[in-house]
């Protein structure tokens, strides 16, 4: 799940390294297009919705991959 | 008032009138006169619209218009149509690079091929009165983009040139057919779009009206399409959208 998780963040975000710790909303790509791009990309892969005020809370690509292993326990 | 702006003596079908805009056009329509008919899949919903209309003598017809076979059962349910308005519709955010065949396929579906086909239906058996009324809801998106709406943008641009050319094509027995295309309006379709409450935000100060549509807004324009005052418009696509194509 984990390799998953990255490689779809790879590719959201056209990026080759992913880390734990990144702040995805500081790569270079980022932008409100990505922002939806991400949510959609959840909702369909994992079938969790998360909203925007949640989303805004979550910074690292650490928090993000644990909400997604919360909601999808 | 002018009783020309009356709908009093029409039967007029909605789709999409489970919510939304299309429930505000069931109920202003029935407030001015008109006999009307609702469609869209969600029975609930369609009759929280019927307890909402004025008078008595309206009717709902439950169908998905994304599947042919209920197009066609619904065409023969019908009566002879006044009036048609063309509402339904959905909205899926997504980066062209994302989008999947399923996603393109069920906007077009929806949005503009179930239309078409209601329409050929009806014609074909003869259920639209001469100088009846055709009416689309397109969108603003049609015109002027946002990114990430490029399916929706076009599947609306494909309304836009279908509403023109049946135009023409139905000009000879009088029958009209016009588009509105509205910016913003505030109904749950909203929350399918993805749109974040921050560019919500920004995107207000692109109205110069300076507030998002209200479903009345739209409807308004419908009546008004659909009454004899409109009697020499066809073929126009009507823009409402509070100045935002002008901003
Ligand atoms: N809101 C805006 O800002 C805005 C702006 C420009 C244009 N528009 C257009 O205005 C129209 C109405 O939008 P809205 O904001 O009122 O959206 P909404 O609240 O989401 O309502 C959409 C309507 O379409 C119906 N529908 C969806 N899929 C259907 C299907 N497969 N078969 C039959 N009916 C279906 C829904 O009914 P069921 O779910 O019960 O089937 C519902 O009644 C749409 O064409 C939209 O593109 C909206």
């Amino acid at each position: 799940m984990e390799n998953d998780f990255i490689e779809i963040l790879k590719d959201v975000f056209e990026v080759d390294e992913i880390g734990f710790g990144d702040r995805f909303r500081d790569y270079d790509s980022w932008s409100s297009l990505t922002n939806i791009a991400l949510i959609a990309m959840l909702d369909d892969e994992y079938d969790i919705i998360i909203d925007d005020k949640e989303f805004r809370g979550i910074e690292t690509v650490e928090e993000l991959f644990n909400e997604i292993k919360i909601r999808t326990a | 008032m002018n009783d020309v702006f009356t709908l009093k003596g029409k039967e007029i079908l909605i789709t999409g009138a489970s919510k939304g805009i299309g429930r505000s056009i069931a109920v202003i329509c029935s407030k001015n006169g008109a006999e009307v008919h609702i469609t869209a899949r969600n029975s609930e919903g369609l009759e929280n619209t019927m307890n909402l209309m004025h008078t008595n003598g309206h009717d709902l017809h439950t169908a998905d218009l994304g599947i042919t076979e209920e197009v066609n059962a619904l065409a023969k349910e019908l009566p002879i149509l006044d009036g048609l308005v063309l509402n339904a519709g959905i909205v899926k955010t997504m980066p062209v690079r994302f989008i999947k065949e399923e996603g393109i396929d069920v906007t077009f579906d929806v949005n503009i091929k179930g239309s078409i086909l209601l329409i050929k239906q009806l014609l074909k058996l003869k259920k639209i009165r001469e100088n009846g009324s055709i009416c689309f809801i397109s969108s603003v998106a049609s015109k002027k983009m946002t990114v990430g709406n490029a399916i929706y943008s076009a599947s609306k641009g494909a309304i836009n040139s279908f509403t023109k050319s049946l135009a023409l094509e139905l000009a000879p027995k009088g029958i009209r057919v016009n588009a509105v295309l509205p910016g913003m309006v505030k109904t749950n379709i909203l929350q399918d779009s993805s749109i974040s409450e921050d560019d919500l935000k920004n995107h207000l100060n692109k109205y110069p009206i300076g507030r998002f549509g209200k479903p009345e807004d739209i409807s308004y324009l419908v009546v008004y399409l659909l009454s004899n005052a409109s009697a020499w418009m066809t073929g126009s696509l009507l823009t409402i959208d509070g100045g935002y194509s002008i901003s």
